[in-house]
Order: structure tokens, then C-alpha cells, then sequence
């Protein structure tokens, strides 16, 4: 266990909904049970749809929001035990939006100078040559040093957001859906600014995002969620190469091609995403699953160690319950 | 994605803007003239500011435009009338009252009172609901709650009835006017800067900021109070009129701003009893709220749509 630079365990975060004066307060687990590893100079490919607890774990990992139940070690240490200044200046996030990551009455020089100020302990000179060296490694020109916001574009304006992360130097970057909210010209741009800056500052990725191309493309290790859980974790290539999952075959195959000809693609998902609040019993996927078998109802799965460093958690891969599936393993 | 993408990279930072930096300098004025343009352009914006502007300098400079002394009884000379009437005398523009005082000079002081009690209430109801709307909508939860409800219990409180009661028994100077009218006119602004908070506070950028390591303090005062700053600043006009409105009415009844000081609405009141044979003793104090209450309305109208466009309803 050397080398991890962020670890979960068993993380879990609960919020109660609905709570009224006369009716019960309800649970919603947004995650549930999270054990992640990042190493050192990883990237890792947070994967999974719209409310599966994405943006729930990347908040928890950065301290914003306290876990429920289980722990968080950065560097060895509880997150909630470090100084939060300390916890500011090794992770940092970068915004889905780069319309509303930044404050639209500051000026692009406040906005990047703004960790340098908080966290004291430099003269306005320095925080001014900082601030024109972060500027050019992000490809900012000077000039706009005094613009607001409004004044730049959408991939402008992910770079400011990327100067301001990266000026206090973290170890760690979050980057919860870096590109999504830009044009697709601009999205590569931001990527491979993304690609240069980790081989030039040593710098470790966790990369949220439901964009599987990018992904594949960006991350060494691939985590994929399903409602607070991740229900497959696996080297980029291999996960490609070989998804196990019936979840990750599903998401995989729903990826839209650029071929017209094609059609939207059928990831036979016959029914809805599960209600959080209510999930289903057992393995929280087989109301959905296509392999889903009595025992998927029942008994939720474990995680089943797959290849050299990953697992699934599925009954299919389980000897124990191999019984059951016969010809479903495909 | 593919490597041959890095090929097709011409930057929005890069290439297009740099080459020309001089076009583009000519072309986007900074924010400051941006906003100078806005400012003149709007033209019931102008003409507000420019009444308010003569307003305040009367209300400043009275001991100078004033031609007499506004207490100054001269029995005589008891209701002459102005200066258009048949009988008027060019040493009373606008004529004296029933105590033989100069209207004029009534009136310019008048305008001290109204202006004195429109802005401190503002003041006092500003910061006290401002600072209620900010810590409501930033720490939600229990302190939600219970700014929530004095809010409502605020609400269900009839302000004219409540000042009213407040003043006979406190009893009617300018002074208890003022402070009674700051800790009842605070609901709007709690309401409206509660709802700012809250949507502000969600935006990525606060996130940010928190992750970044500010304190709260630093997050309510250099993240949220500027970007909700257009919104106040209107709320502040609107209970500036509110405020004057209701001086008027309480020194019209009676029981606001006591004689022998000059107020408009006390001169309305005083005014009454004489108004069918001398109606200007009650137009011309109607006439000086009503421009005041318009022109302070039309400046918030104007400075909503000149800070804040996108709350246009």
C-alpha cells in the first residue's frame, strides 16, 4: 500500500430529503461505500451517468463536504484531520461550467492571484510573476491579465480556471467534466493542456466525466460508478478492451458514432435509472441488467478481483454464484 | 481527442487575437466606459438622477436658497398666495402659509426632512436586512429558519399601524421617525437578498473559492456581496421612496415629524383645513413627494436595467 496518494474507504455520504414537520426524514445515499486508490502521476476516469454520486465524491474528496461514514487519507492523513489551507494548496478542482467557475466582478488577474492571496506569504511582486508564468503556461496572453470574464470565450475561460488551480502547484487535480461545457474545437485544446501540464508539473488527475472517448484517450485506470457504488475498476486498456460489467458493456455500447447511418444505439437498458431513494434490492443494476438472474435480486455482489489490479462487482464473475449463470459470462 | 486534433488547435487565445491586439483594444472598450454608456443612454435614468441631483443640493444648500426664515411667523402676512395668483407678491414665490410663513422656504427645507428620513431609514433597514438575507440564504438551515420566521412575523405586522402605535407612545420626533421606519421597512430587503444568496452561493465559483481555502467571511464579502450588489442597490431605492412616503403619511396624521419643522407631509396636513380656498398650500407639498417618490423610482427602474439586465422582469 505505498505509493497512494489518495485512498478511500468504504466512503459513504448520506443526505436526508423531504424531511417535513410531520413526515419521516428519508436517506438518499449519493455514495455509497466508495474504496478508491490514486497513485501517484495517475489519472483516474471517474465514469457514470447523471446522478450516480460523481460530483458527490469529488466534492468529499476535497474536503468541501464532510464523508458519512467511512475515511478519506490523503498522503496517509485524513482529509478531515488536514488544515484546510493545507488541503487547498495540494488538490485543487477544476469546473464543469467556465461560465460560472468564475466570478464575473473580478478581473482574470484577481481571479488567478486569488489562492496566492489567501494563503499569504508573498509580496505583490511575486504574486505578480507567478501569476505571468502560470498565465503563459495555460497559453493566456498578458494582455488580458485586466479583462473580466465576460470578455473571454468558453475555452479562455477553462484556461483561467486552470491558472488559478494549478498556481499554489497541487499534487492532485480534480477535474470534474473539464470540457464538457465547451465546443468540440475547444475541447481537444483544453485536454491537451490538461496532458502537457501533468507531464510538466508531475500532476496526478482525477477525471469525472461521462464522456467515454476522453477517458479512454486521458485516464490510466477507469472507475465506473452506478448509483454511489463503482461496480468496475480497471486499467484504461483493459476495461476497453475487455468491459466485464454488464453496466460498463452497457455504457460502452451507448457511445454515439459520428456515422449518421447508425442511429442512436440501443443499450438495452430496458427500464428508467432506479430511483436513489428507494434502490433496488440486491445488486442495485438488475432491474436493468440483461443477465440478471434470481440471485442478482437477493444478495447484492462483492467485489470480484479481475486481471492484475481490478475488480467487478457482479455475481456473473462470483465462483461462488457461477452456478447460476450459465451461458451469461460472454 | 486523436493526436492529429492537436494539428487543427488554432487557439481563441492564440492566433486570431494576438495578431491584431490593436483592433481588438479599439474594438472592446473597457468595463468602466461600457458602463458610463450605459449610464447616459438611458434616458429616464438621466432625467431621474437629474431631479434627485437638484433635490440634494436643495436639501444641502437651503440655508442658501432659502429666501426667509421657514419658522418665521409673520401674521400679516397670512396666506398671500404664489407668485401666479392674482394677488401674489414677488417677495413669496410661492406665497406664506396660514402662520404667515415663506411657502418657499418651507418647502426647501422640507425637502432636508424627507431626504434625511428616506435615506437613514434606508440605512438602518439596508444593513439590518442585508445582513439578515445575506446569513438566511449562505448558512440556510436552522439560521434559514429563523430569519425566516421574523420575516414572516414581520410581514403579518401593518407598518402605518405599528409606526403609528410606536410613535404616540415613544412620542413624534424626527429622530424616533427615522429608527422606528429602519426596523420595519428591512422585510424586502431580507427577502430579496436571501433569494441573491442562495443563488450566487450554488455557482461554481463560490465552490471555488472554498476550495481554494477562503474564509466565509471572504467568500460573503469578495464572491457573493458584489454580485449582488445591482439587486441592492435597487431594493435601496425603492425603500428610500417607501420610507418618504410613509414620513409623509405619519406627519400627516399627525404623528411623524412634529410642528413647527417643515415637512412636506406635514404641510399637507396643516394645509387641509384651508384647501378648498387655497389648494396650493396642499398642491405644492403633494406636488414635491410626488417628484421625489417618481424620480427615486425611476432611478432604481433605471439602475435595475443598467447593473442588473438579466432580473428584468
Amino acid at each position: 500500500m505505498t505509493g497512494a496518494l489518495l485512498e478511500t474507504f468504504d466512503v459513504t455520504r448520506s443526505f436526508a430529503v423531504g424531511a417535513g414537520i410531520f413526515s419521516q426524514k428519508q436517506m438518499l445515499k449519493a455514495v455509497n461505500g466508495v474504496s478508491l486508490r490514486v497513485n501517484k502521476g495517475d489519472v483516474l476516469g471517474l465514469v457514470g451517468e447523471s446522478g450516480c454520486g460523481k460530483s458527490t465524491l469529488a466534492l468529499m474528496l476535497l474536503g468541501l463536504l464532510p464523508a458519512s461514514s467511512g475515511s478519506i487519507l490523503f498522503d496517509g492523513k485524513p482529509v478531515s484531520h488536514l488544515p484546510r489551507l493545507e488541503l487547498a494548496r495540494r488538490i485543487q478542482p477544476i469546473f464543469q461550467d467556465p461560465y460560472s467557475s468564475l466570478n464575473p466582478r473580478k478581473s482574470i488577474g484577481d481571479i488567478i492571484s486569488l489562492p496566492l492571496r489567501v494563503h499569504g506569504a508573498s509580496t505583490a511582486a511575486e504574486r505578480q510573476r507567478k501569476v505571468d508564468e502560470i498565465m503563459e503556461l495555460v497559453g493566456l496572453p498578458q494582455r488580458y491579465i485586466t479583462n473580466y470574464p465576460s470578455q473571454l470565450s468558453g475555452g479562455q475561460r477553462q484556461r483561467v480556471a486552470i491558472a488559478r488551480a494549478l498556481i499554489m502547484r497541487p499534487e492532485i487535480v480534480i477535474c470534474d467534466e473539464p470540457t464538457s461545457a465547451l465546443d468540440v474545437s475547444v475541447q481537444s485544446q483544453i485536454l491537451n493542456l490538461l496532458m502537457d501540464l501533468r507531464q510538466e508539473l508531475g500532476l496526478t488527475y482525477i477525471l469525472i466525466s461521462h464522456n467515454l472517448a476522453i477517458v479512454e484517450h486521458i485516464a490510466t485506470r477507469v472507475s465506473v460508478m452506478y448509483l454511489g457504488r463503482i461496480v468496475e475498476e480497471k486499467e484504461t486498456e483493459a476495461l476497453f478492451r475487455r468491459a466485464e460489467h454488464p453496466y460498463t458493456q452497457a455504457l460502452l455500447a451507448s457511445v454515439l458514432t459520428p456515422e449518421p447511418g447508425l442511429g442512436i444505439p440501443d443499450a438495452q437498458l430496458g427500464v428508467e435509472f432506479p430511483n436513489p431513494m428507494d434502490p433496488p434490492a440486491g445488486c442495485t443494476f438488475h432491474p436493468r441488467c440483461p443477465h440478471a438472474a434470481v440471485v442478482c435480486s437477493r444478495k447484492a455482489p462483492r467485489p470480484v478481483p479481475r486481471g492484475t489490479a481490478g475488480f467487478t462487482e457482479c455475481h456473473i464473475y462470483d465462483e461462488a454464484e457461477s452456478v447460476s449463470f450459465k451461458s451469461a459470462a460472454a | 481527442m486523436a493526436p492529429s486534433d492537436k494539428a487543427i488547435a488554432t487557439d481563441g487565445a492564440g492566433v486570431a487575437t494576438a495578431r491584431m491586439p490593436s483592433i481588438e483594444t479599439v474594438m472592446q472598450p473597457n468595463a468602466a466606459t461600457m458602463l458610463a454608456r450605459r449610464i447616459l443612454g438611458h434616458r429616464s435614468f438621466m432625467v431621474a438622477a437629474i431631479i434627485m441631483a437638484g433635490l440634494i443640493l436643495t436639501a444641502i444648500f437651503a440655508p442658501l436658497l432659502a429666501p426667509h426664515d421657514p419658522l418665521d411667523q409673520v401674521l400679516i402676512r397670512r396666506l398671500i398666495p404664489p407668485i401666479w395668483a392674482e394677488k401674489g407678491q414677488w417677495e413669496h414665490l410661492l406665497g406664506t402659509d396660514m402662520m404667515g410663513r415663506d411657502y418657499l422656504s418651507r418647502m426647501i427645507y422640507g425637502a432636508r426632512v424627507s431626504l434625511l428620513i428616506g435615506f437613514c431609514a434606508m440605512m438602518i433597514s439596508g444593513v439590518l436586512g442585508t445582513v439578515m438575507g445575506v446569513c438566511a440564504g449562505y448558512f440556510g438551515g436552522r439560521v434559514d429558519m429563523v430569519i425566516t420566521f421574523l420575516l414572516t412575523t414581520r410581514l403579518t405586522l401593518p407598518v402605518v399601524m405599528v409606526s403609528l402605535a410606536l410613535v404616540a407612545v415613544v412620542g413624534g420626533s424626527l429622530q424616533t421617525v427615522i429608527i422606528i421606519l429602519g426596523c420595519l421597512l428591512w422585510d424586502r430587503f431580507t427577502v430579496v437578498m436571501r433569494s441573491a444568496t442562495m443563488q450566487v452561493r450554488s455557482l461554481d465559483y463560490v465552490r471555488a473559492a472554498s476550495a481554494i481555502g477562503c474564509s466565509t467571511r471572504r467568500i460573503i464579502f469578495s464572491e457573493i456581496l458584489p454580485n449582488i450588489l445591482g439587486s441592492l442597490l435597487v431594493i435601496a431605492t425603492f425603500e428610500i421612496a417607501h420610507a418618504v412616503l410613509l414620513e409623509a403619511a405619519l406627519s400627516f396624521l399627525g404623528l411623524g415629524v412634529q410642528p413647527p419643522t417643515p415637512s412636506w407631509g406635514l404641510m399637507v396636513s396643516e394645509g387641509k383645513d384651508y384647501m378648498l380656498f387655497e389648494p396650493y398650500l396642499v398642491m405644492l407639498p403633494g406636488l414635491a413627494i410626488f417628484t421625489l417618490v417618481l424620480a427615486i423610482n425611476l432611478l432604481g427602474d433605471g439602475a435595475r436595467d443598467i447593473f442588473a439586465p438579466e432580473n428584468r422582469n
